[in-house]
């Protein structure tokens, strides 16, 4: 980890949702950072074959900076974080964080605000949530889960919300109407979007085709990188070789060598790890760089973005 | 050396200011070559700095405090629209008053002192004898609005930026000694839109690489860089507001004058991430010098007058040095043993 690390203690584990555990995790040595809704935390696991780092978005109301929470829903495909954090981590283990970054903060300037969460993509509006209600801002949240699997605090929620939670079911046969939800919209309103990329995609769709300007969309997708095909990646500066596997990012095949590449998402957003590429072509799958730089083929984003051929040269 | 501030002095009518050779000593010297170009010179904050030097802290205090404080007074009673905040900038604010409270309180012990309760806090601003109980958030319990509250006890201009769609936005700020440029008219502008008049920069793409970096700075990360003018007369508050002012003091400079009519005005401008709203403070803390006092270094002398003999035309006019460029490059020759 980064020299800003900070050590926690695991203080509490709950289960919230059948795959779904709620980790609070407490300082060791002061207090933990204040930090604004919407903010995850990389939590590094050390796995068997490597070290893993994955980002959680805080789940925690952030006046609250005793602890963090953070909630985690077991991948069936995990790539060995979520796995990780469900059978290896057990209460008064030691964990290494990040310090809290936000890609994904409120608009303040809303005059009001959709909140749509699918699944454990709840999870960066319970750090919102209880700043909207301090503010007195007009909100709606709209969860959409499957209670056989997700739907962490529906119940808290449901209670503290009241008209303002719409819950949907779909276990239950319950379906979000998004054109519904979407439409006769007063001027102002902004939509936030957590969840997998279908709903994500979904939400914009729909709302573009309603008109709604995309600064009024806000969005934050799970960060995994996508798993791809291997390949080899060539340093010239330490003159080293690099093997990726199919199931790693760029970014963790660097790090599993010793080679520290600033980040902070992990998941094409931030712009932090962009590396220099000298040869090679590049299958660019971040929301960073421009089209022009993406182009160019001069950079990458290792953290998502992969070879497109069976090797890369980088000037690292 | 680390300062004490003084007695107040002036930056209007008599101009009463001055620089100590300490002030002198550790005056922010912005030209690291003979040339001055065009550079995204930002380098990361990191504090303490070298001890006595104005990049010790995160917020600089020295002889100038209570001028500088008795001056903002004085402008923002001639016009209250030098301090503004839209009302969705209120939690930035209150990030902005822990930075700034909890940094003076542990760099300046001696001059400030911060006690927390849960949400009970306890200001005390020895220098300004200002003595505080409010809320931590609640903008209701305290005597002016926050920004205002503490914008008038820090040196420096300051504005927060409000981060959304990969931009940022001038929404509130207190603006008193500004470079010519208006708060009232840039709020609620984009990072381009305010840099708009800059001739230059935005062909070369200056600002669209510094975007990109400053909306990724996270917080306990701060970043700073110099900007620089000159200025005529130890006037601090030279604002479009006030332009008939000091407009025509650009007039006043003569060859015999130069010394003590024309200073270099640097600027330690300062990027921090405020944690619980994720706006960006920036801060524009401005320092004054004559001339006459920048002479007594014989480096600065030297370099202050290749600096200004090659700045490119577009340079000159947009920094308005037009009247009296060419007295100031005169006067400074004789310190440059190459002419």
């Amino acid at each position: 980890m980064s020299i800003d690390s900070i050590p926690v203690r695991v203080a509490a584990i709950e289960a919230v949702a059948p795959m779904i555990r709620e980790f609070r995790l407490e300082a060791i040595d002061g207090s933990l950072p204040a930090f604004s809704p919407g903010s995850h935390v990389q939590v590094a696991m050390p796995g068997e074959q490597r070290e893993i780092r994955n980002a959680y978005s805080l789940c925690s109301d952030p006046r609250e900076t005793g602890s963090y929470r953070i909630a985690v829903r077991l991948q069936e495909d995990s790539r060995g974080g979520s796995a990780f954090m469900h059978s290896q981590v057990s209460v008064g283990d030691r964990l290494q964080i990040t310090p809290p970054a936000n890609f994904f903060a409120p608009a303040w300037h809303a005059r009001k605000h959709l909140l749509i969460a699918g699944g454990v993509g709840i999870t960066p509006f319970m750090s919102y949530i209880p700043e909207l209600e301090r503010q007195g801002a007009d909100f709606e949240l709209h969860y959409l889960y499957r209670s056989s699997q997700t739907g962490a605090y529906r119940d808290e929620l449901m209670h503290r919300l009241g008209q303002a939670f719409n819950g949907y079911d779909s276990d239950a046969g319950v379906r979000c109407d998004l054109s519904v939800l979407l439409s006769n919209r007063e001027p102002g309103s902004h939509v936030y979007i957590c969840g997998p990329e279908s709903l994500i995609e979904g939400v914009r769709e729909t709302a573009r085709a309603l008109g709604w300007p995309e600064s009024l969309i806000h969005y934050e997708a799970f960060a995994a990188p996508e798993p791809g095909e291997p390949f080899k990646a060539k340093l010239v500066r330490s003159g080293r070789a690099v093997e990726v596997a199919a199931d790693e990012s760029l970014l963790e095949a660097l790090e599993r060598e010793g080679i520290e590449v600033p980040n902070l998402c992990r998941g094409g957003v931030c712009g932090q790890c962009v590396t220099s590429v000298v040869e090679g072509s590049v299958e660019h799958r971040d929301d960073f760089l421009s089209a022009d730089e993406k182009a160019s083929g001069t950079c990458i984003m290792p953290c998502v973005s992969r070879a497109a051929g069976n090797h890369l040269i980088l000037d690292l | 050396m680390r300062m004490s501030p003084k007695p107040v002095q002036t930056f209007r009518d008599d101009f009463t200011y001055s620089n100590s050779p300490g002030a002198i000593a550790r005056f922010p010297f912005p030209f690291p070559e003979d040339e001055y170009r065009y550079s995204v010179n930002i380098e990361p904050h990191v504090t303490p700095g070298p001890e006595g030097s104005v990049y010790e802290f995160l917020l600089d205090i020295d002889e100038h405090y209570l001028s500088e404080m008795a001056e903002r007074d004085i402008v923002l009673k001639e016009n209250p629209q030098r301090c503004l905040a839209m009302p969705h900038m209120d939690l930035a604010c209150w990030d902005m008053i822990e930075r700034c409270m909890q940094s003076l309180a542990a760099d300046y012990p001696q001059h400030f002192s911060l006690t927390i309760d849960g949400d009970q806090w306890t200001w005390h601003n020895r220098l300004l004898n200002i003595h505080d109980s409010f809320t931590f958030g609640d903008s209701s319990t305290l005597p002016l609005p926050p920004m205002e509250y503490m914008g008038r006890q820090v040196q420096g201009d300051f504005a927060l930026l409000d981060q959304r769609d990969g931009d940022l936005f001038l929404d509130a700020g207190i603006v008193t000694c500004p470079a010519d440029w208006s708060l009232a008219f840039d709020a609620g502008m984009s990072f381009s839109e305010w840099h708009g008049p800059v001739p230059m920069a935005h062909e070369m793409g200056v600002f669209d690489r510094a975007l990109k970096y400053l909306t990724a700075i996270p917080v306990g990360r701060p970043v700073r860089r110099l900007n620089w003018t000159l200025t005529v007369n130890a006037r601090m508050d030279t604002s479009p507001e006030t332009y008939p002012n000091w407009g025509t003091d650009r007039a006043s400079v003569t060859a015999d004058n130069v010394g003590e009519k024309v200073h270099l005005r640097v600027e330690l401008q300062v990027l921090d991430r405020m944690p619980r709203s994720n706006a960006l403070m920036f801060s524009i803390r401005t320092y004054l010098l004559s001339f006459d006092d920048l002479v007594t270094n014989p480096d600065w002398a030297r370099r202050m007058h290749r600096v200004l003999k090659t700045l490119p035309p577009e340079l000159v006019e947009y920094k308005g040095l037009g009247r009296y460029h060419d007295l100031a490059v005169e006067w400074l020759s004789r310190f440059d043993p190459a002419n």
